[in-house]
């Protein structure tokens, strides 16, 4: 069929390809970026939240999440990077992007991270810290290593998202997967490099997609 | 004059490589009680669950009124208005209420008026005595207010015949009286009944027969007085002195 | 700079008069959320009673859709679709292209929610009201269904809450929704108050959204 020619061309697949692979670098290289800052704030946060001293830093980090779980990524994005500008700061993009995306994901990790902990039951705590280690000892041998175990089907889930969102850095001049698609795209007056693109992503995402499938399937059983 | 409202002739069940009935020929004559025993495993709940065609049949015939159940083009949501059935573990609808739960056939399958299907239901939950629980959800009865809203459910349809389960295995010891009343008192209304039961007392002093199964056939059956006291077969005398070495 | 943050983000000046075009542009966003769910929930709810009618190819034909539309990124696709469409012959506007893209997602996430309420059912359901003669449909539209989608509440509103976020994405082709107005508003004016507007817009909206789907996903008791 026509149409399929026209969207399946193998031949500007072909062309685009290499041009491809190195915005699908960027775009891995947005993902992991995200991934490890959003993980680690994330534990800070849960951190924060699950501790029972000071209330206020709970109740805050409480807000800062609901607040960044219901702002899109793509309007903090574009809003991060006027603030930048204006302070007249001369971030590089990635900068902005870090920040940004680092904003969006870290509340989702931190919420996930937060039910683990609690979800460690509290005799071990208390036998941890009868044999004298401390606070933070037991933080870091005994619930930790539980929680992230325990939340790793959910993280996976997570991350899977968190790659999925970086589709947005193209919006502040990014070179990423869909960026140099899009350019191809007009380039080329095809809308090939557009469905290699998205060829790609599935290549590149659905055994994971699948796996997690499966693991909630397995869950609900 | 009674006749044969339920027949069924050499009937087959495979499971896989497992055959669970092995030919089992059985008749109900209309307004009768039959219960059926025996070990587990021996087939009875397939059995029952064959005739309103919840299992499939892999040989033989089940006939309801003369007009056969295992035929393969058969419309099987017609069949089964005139089949009811009880589950064992009742199985009402949480979502609706007591009302609702008999209703809903009626006013969908039947195609009748609110205002009939509600009086249908009124009627049947009046026969188990739950004319007060109308509103209620089925959470918030007990087990056996739940089960004789699952038999009320099954007959308000009114059906040929009634198969009912293993209706009392799922409920503590006090409820079970209160389940068994209602199914003889459905007696009294002219209602058909097919039972798998455990409940040895019940099919003793209520059954018209008791059928005797064991290892996918039929190995015994007649009145009452025949299967418990005076037994013909020795699987028969087996089983059943398990049970009445307690009396 | 001499120019205060106040100035610069909170000019009220400049958003009194772009106010109006952005409290114009919050119908379609609203709109368009509404009608995303309600596309999702009727698709995504068809897809998965039709998964569980017992026909292997058309269940696995669901299965590709689902993980298809779930794996590429939200932002792929709309630039697909809108982009595409004149090479099919059609001309897709941008909220047209907006519509189809995320009512095209939100459904596969819902699907896969549905699905698996009508699978947890107990058995023992489906045999009981069968057995009162119900067709298979009837049976799926008065007991499956009524007690699957109340099961899943929790992740169908926390699906709906992440997906209709996404309406900002329409902004990138072109859509009048808040955060394209605002933007367009802050280039005009060169002064970015109208983003600030747009992001507490935004709060306002989705943040009862995503505190509701939360608060039901842990503690929605669904037999109640």
């Amino acid at each position: 069929m026509e149409g399929l020619q026209m969207f399946f061309n193998l031949e500007i697949f072909r062309q685009v390809f290499p041009l491809m692979l190195q915005g699908l670098l960027t775009t891995l290289k947005l993902s992991a970026f995200t991934i490890a800052l959003g993980l680690l704030c994330g534990l800070f946060i849960a951190l924060g939240v699950s501790q029972r001293r000071l209330r206020w830093l709970r109740v805050g980090l409480i807000v800062y999440i609901d607040l960044f779980r219901a702002l899109p990524p793509l309007v903090l994005l574009i809003f991060i990077s006027f603030l930048i500008n204006f302070w007249g700061l001369r971030w590089n993009v990635w900068g902005i992007i870090a920040l940004s995306f680092t904003l969006s994901t870290a509340c989702y990790y931190g919420e996930i991270l937060r039910a683990g902990i609690e979800a460690v039951p509290g005799g071990q705590v208390e036998a941890a810290r009868s044999t004298g280690m401390s606070a933070v000892q037991t933080m870091l041998y005994v619930v930790l290593p539980q929680a992230f175990r325990s939340t790793n089907p959910e993280l996976c889930s997570n991350s899977l998202l968190v790659i999925k969102m970086t589709a947005i850095a193209g919006v502040v001049g990014m070179q990423d997967m869909l960026g140099i698609a899009r350019n191809a795209q007009s380039l080329l007056y095809s809308p090939a490099p557009l469905i290699l693109c998205a060829l790609i992503y599935m290549v590149l995402l659905w055994p994971a997609v699948r796996w997690v499938s499966n693991m909630s399937e397995r869950q609900t059983r | 004059m009674a006749y044969p409202i339920l027949e069924i002739v050499g009937l087959q069940k495979r499971y896989g490589d497992n055959t669970i009935l092995k030919g089992v020929d059985l008749s109900v004559m209309s307004g009768e009680l039959v219960c059926i025993i025996g070990p587990s495993g021996s087939g009875k709940s397939s059995l029952l669950r064959c005739c309103n065609r919840l299992e499939s049949v892999q040989g033989g015939q089940i006939l309801l009124d003369g007009e056969e159940v295992t035929r393969f083009d058969i419309d099987l949501n017609k069949l089964r208005q005139k089949i009811g059935m009880v589950f064992q573990s009742f199985n009402l609808y949480p979502h609706l209420r007591v009302l609702e739960n008999v209703t809903l056939a009626l006013r969908h399958v039947k195609k009748l008026s609110r205002k009939d299907a509600n009086a249908k239901a009124v009627d049947a939950l009046t026969k188990v005595g739950l004319a007060d629980k109308l509103a209620a959800r089925p959470g918030e009865l007990s087990g056996g207010q739940q089960q004789r809203v699952g038999i009320a459910r099954a007959i308000a349809l009114d059906p040929k015949v009634l198969l009912l389960d293993e209706p009392t295995s799922a409920l503590d010891p006090e409820l079970v009286g209160s389940v068994l009343s209602v199914m003889k008192s459905l007696k009294g209304f002219g209602i058909t009944m097919l039972v798998v039961t455990h409940e040895m007392g019940f099919a003793h002093e209520a059954a018209d027969r008791v059928v005797f199964m064991d290892g996918g056939v039929v190995v015994e059956e007649g009145p009452p007085q025949q299967i418990f006291n005076a037994p013909q077969q020795a699987r028969t005398r087996e089983f059943v002195g398990r049970y009445t070495k307690g009396h | 700079m001499s120019a205060s943050i106040v100035d610069v983000f909170l000019n009220w000046e400049v958003i009194s008069r772009y106010l109006p075009d952005i409290l114009g542009s919050l119908v379609y966003t609203i709109g368009l959320a509404v009608l995303i769910v309600a596309g999702g929930l009727a698709l995504g709810t068809v897809l998965a009673v039709a998964r569980s009618a017992g026909s292997r190819p058309l269940a696995a034909l669901i299965v590709v859709y689902v993980d298809v539309m779930r794996t590429v990124p939200p932002m792929v696709y709309l630039i697909i679709v809108f982009f595409c469409a004149p090479y099919l012959g059609l001309t897709l506007s941008p909220f047209e292209s907006t519509w189809l893209t995320l009512t095209l997602i939100l459904a596969a996430f819902i699907e896969e929610c549905v699905w698996v309420g009508i699978r947890t059912l107990p058995a023992g359901q489906v045999e009981a009201a069968r057995s009162t003669g119900l067709s298979w449909l009837r049976t799926m539209r008065h007991v499956v269904l009524p007690q699957a989608i109340r099961m899943m509440l929790g992740p169908i509103t926390g699906k709906i809450a992440a997906i209709t976020k996404e309406t900002a994405l329409g902004s990138v082709i072109g859509l009048t929704e808040i955060l394209g107005t605002a933007e367009s508003a802050s280039s005009n004016s060169g002064n970015p108050s109208t983003l600030t507007v747009a992001v507490v817009l935004y709060l306002m909206i989705f943040v009862p959204v995503v505190v509701g789907s939360r608060y039901l996903e842990k503690n929605w008791n669904w037999k109640t």
